[in-house]
């Protein structure tokens, strides 16, 4: 029986997470009768197809758009590529180039059984799988050899707009303690309907996402990981309107860690609810294939709402999210579920309740490598506080042991870091991890106490929040607003245009291939 | 001996407060201390040392110390120091534009909008273009303000609407448009690479355009953003870093007033 530090009943929690499992199955019911026009191009990149037209517009895009333009996405790219590739004998990426050059209608092509288009395509699903495999293998390889950092990993971000000098930062930080380089993407990415081509130079307060700027930074993260005698990660973001095709490209270019929360994408982008659902549902299936450990958006709802007030939504959300990836097949080590020290530092006790809240988090999700954020809304460009707040930040983070500790700088909300920023707040953090190590085994909490009482009032909340998202349905309780304070209509947002039913021919053999494997 | 907490070195500057010619302040008037911190891109060493204590003189510093220095990565060190600097400035001279208003309670603004323009004033807020931020607009719009001042929303003479973020120009307009608003706020929060600029120009053109700009109070704020800034891209007012609710809310209604019993 697992004991508790902060007096949590664990059959509360097993309460909590049966209602979040209904309302997570509930959506899965919605999510496999459908398809996206992301998921589409998905199969696409997994199935070899790469590269740009004569308007540099994504060959996935080119041949998913002509499915959706005669009106039959609902039947999959799958069988009109095979049928495409039986009938003119040619590969997929060159189907997919006779489709931009205007030579080739393959919604024209005579309809072969599901049988003859298995056969056809296997050798290409095999061969891209068999990449993402040994992409694993090489990760799983440099972590036999060379070993990584000790949890909670240190994670920094990188934003310069220009993927060599993200390089630059990128290995300092490394050499200076960093054990994961998430690059920033550049802002509005997020809404793109379409990945970038190529290397990229020119980004607003981040990095296009590409698979060539994913294979440039691997390979230096490689070099300075064999360099420090620790393996680097990379983390990026596949959330938005391409999450699964992100997804696929960092599967193929070996990233680590991916942002990847639908919730957070339909609160905080006004993206498409059911587009983002059906979305995540795959990405995560290629996530927890390519052993990527996800990041979900928890931390944002703090940044709108009060991080006291709100805490239990933040628990709710996480204990849904825990489900959705489940069902993807995502084991428990791959989720990095969201959290945040955001409480306003004028609070008396707030570092107490914040202590609460992490403890009260690593004891629901024992096996998740959780990732805390640091303060951003109260960092008032006093940077000597600010450094103040990141080191009780960091405090708290080594207490609970917290999985990724995505450092805060003292520079937050004044520039996208400096070289020395990042420097300072490695050194922060590796003296606190090292001069407070075993603090979370030394202290134990009063009963009755500031801490306990706390944790215990956030699980309580959550339920209550839970049980009433139940009643309602995700997508209801999303409509009416009961979520994060932000009301999102079932039928608004961005990408909606994107989604249909999935009609006769359909299939993704990419999902039972995937979903819950190594 | 290099000026310090032990030296006895006699202190010959002038230690009298003149407003024409003020310094820096560390702990005697006129002393002119400044603590900074900077990388430069070579190894660490005495000749990195030597080259931010150049860099110093050169940026009008005596007196230079470097007190701290640390190869970051190979080829770039960073450096905290001291210096006096040998500049002055002439306080007396300075003007700086203001948005003109009387900061009110949120009380006495409800109060003063039933007394003197009889109805709500409409306003509609956004951050606009890719910003994908919307802390700026939530602390001045949401129901529960920021740092203790509530926001717009909270005011019973407000009808506010808060867009969020990644509205683009157009949607802004049409839904000013459709609500009849008599403010609008614009929030930018990514200002790297000038991109706030070009967005906050494109929407006073757009508005010029649909005929509305004069119609509109247009307002923008966020951390980067001046009133200085505002009047120049053609808003009427700009509120940055410390102001809140109260004074958007204040200006907006007096504005208002100015507007119709001009």
């Amino acid at each position: 029986m697992q004991q508790s530090k902060v007096g949590l009943d664990f059959a509360k929690v097993a309460h909590a997470k049966q209602v979040a499992k209904n309302i997570a199955d509930d959506v899965q019911q919605f999510v496999e009768n459908y398809t996206t026009v992301a998921v589409e191009r998905t199969i696409c990149r997994l199935l070899g197809i790469d590269g740009i037209d004569a308007n540099d517009v994504p060959l996935p895009n080119v041949v998913v758009d002509q499915i959706k333009d005669k009106g039959v996405l609902g039947e999959g790219v799958i069988f009109f590529l095979g049928n495409a590739m039986i009938e003119t004998g040619l590969s997929a990426q060159a189907i997919a180039e006779q489709v931009a050059e205007g030579k080739l209608d393959i919604t024209q092509c005579k309809a072969h059984s599901q049988e003859e288009i298995n056969a056809i395509l296997q050798p290409t699903i095999d061969a891209n799988v068999a990449r993402i495999r040994e992409r694993r293998a090489r990760r799983e390889h440099y972590l036999e050899t060379i070993g990584e950092g000790n949890k909670p990993y240190l994670y920094i971000i990188v934003a310069t707009g220009n993927i060599y000098e993200d390089v630059v930062q990128a290995q300092a930080g490394a050499r200076q303690g960093a054990d994961i380089i998430a690059v920033i993407r550049t802002t509005g990415q997020s809404l793109l309907d379409y990945v970038p081509y190529g290397a990229t130079t020119e980004g607003f307060g981040g990095t296009f996402a590409t698979q060539e700027n994913f294979r440039i930074m691997r390979k230096a993260l490689d070099e300075v990981g064999e360099e420090v005698g620790r393996y680097i990660r990379l983390c990026n973001y596949c959330s938005g309107l391409c999450m699964p095709e992100i997804a696929a490209m960092g599967a193929l270019e070996g990233l680590d860690v991916m942002l990847n929360d639908a919730l957070y994408g339909i609160l905080f982008r006004d993206i498409n609810m059911q587009r983002t659902l059906v979305d995540q549902y795959f990405s995560r299936i290629i996530n927890g294939f390519a052993g990527v450990i996800i990041n979900t958006g928890e931390d944002n709802y703090l940044t709108t709402a009060d991080a006291y007030e709100q805490a239990h939504t933040v628990l709710a959300s996480d204990l849904i999210n825990e489900q959705l990836a489940a069902l993807a097949g995502l084991p428990e080590e791959q989720m990095g579920l969201g959290h945040a020290f955001e409480m306003d530092p004028e609070l008396e006790n707030g570092f107490l309740y914040e202590l609460a809240q992490a403890q009260m988090t690593r004891e629901i999700f024992p096996n998740a490598p959780l990732k805390y954020m640091p303060p951003t809304k109260f960092m008032t460009g006093n940077i000597f506080r600010g450094h103040i707040q990141d080191a009780l930040f960091n405090i708290i983070g080594n207490w609970t042991h917290q999985g990724l500790q995505l450092l805060g700088m003292p520079t937050e909300a004044i520039h996208t870091p400096f070289m020395s920023d990042r420097y300072l707040s490695i050194e922060n953090a590796k003296y606190i991890f090292n001069n407070m190590k075993s603090i979370g085994e030394e202290v134990e909490f009063r009963e009755g106490g500031i801490v306990k009482s706390r944790a215990q009032k956030v699980l309580n909340d959550a339920i209550e929040l839970l049980e009433t998202m139940q009643k309602e349905g995700l997508f209801n309780a999303l409509e009416k607003g009961i979520f994060g304070d932000v009301k999102r209509p079932k039928n608004g947002g961005k990408g909606l245009a994107g989604v249909a039913p999935k009609a006769s021919h359909y299939s993704n053999p990419f999902v039972e291939l995937l979903k819950g494997k190594k | 001996m290099s000026e310090g907490l032990y030296s006895m070195e006699a202190k010959d500057y002038d230690k009298t407060l003149d407003l024409k010619k003020i310094k820096p302040y560390g702990d005697t008037m006129n002393d002119g201390k400044v603590q900074l911190s900077f990388t430069l891109p070579v190894p660490a060493g005495a000749e990195a040392i030597e080259a931010a204590k150049q860099m110093l003189l050169k940026m009008g510093f005596t007196n230079p110390l470097v007190v701290y220095s640390k190869e970051l990565t190979p080829g770039f060190t960073f450096f905290n120091c001291y210096g006096s600097t040998t500049h002055t400035v002439d306080y007396t001279t300075i003007h700086v534009p203001k948005v003109d208003s009387k900061v009110m309670s949120m009380e006495a603004c409800d109060e003063y909008i039933k007394e003197h323009i009889g109805r709500k004033i409409v306003v509609v807020g956004a951050s606009t273009g890719t910003d994908a931020h919307t802390v700026g607009i939530d602390a001045i719009m949401n129901m529960k303000g920021y740092a203790g001042h509530y926001g717009i929303e909270r005011y019973e003479m407000f009808e506010a609407l808060n867009m969020g973020s990644q509205v683009t120009n157009e949607e802004f307009i049409a839904k000013a448009i459709e609500m009849r608003a008599d403010a609008l706020l614009v929030s930018q929060t990514v200002t790297q690479k000038d991109v706030h600029i070009h967005n906050m120009i494109n929407l006073v053109e757009l508005l010029e355009a649909e005929g509305l700009r004069d119609k509109v109070i247009l307002c923008c704020g966020g951390a980067r953003i001046t009133h200085e800034l505002a009047k120049e891209l053609g808003y009427d007012a700009g509120f940055g870093m410390n102001t809140y609710a109260d004074d958007v809310a204040s200006y907006i209604a007096e504005e208002l007033n100015r507007r119709m019993h001009k």
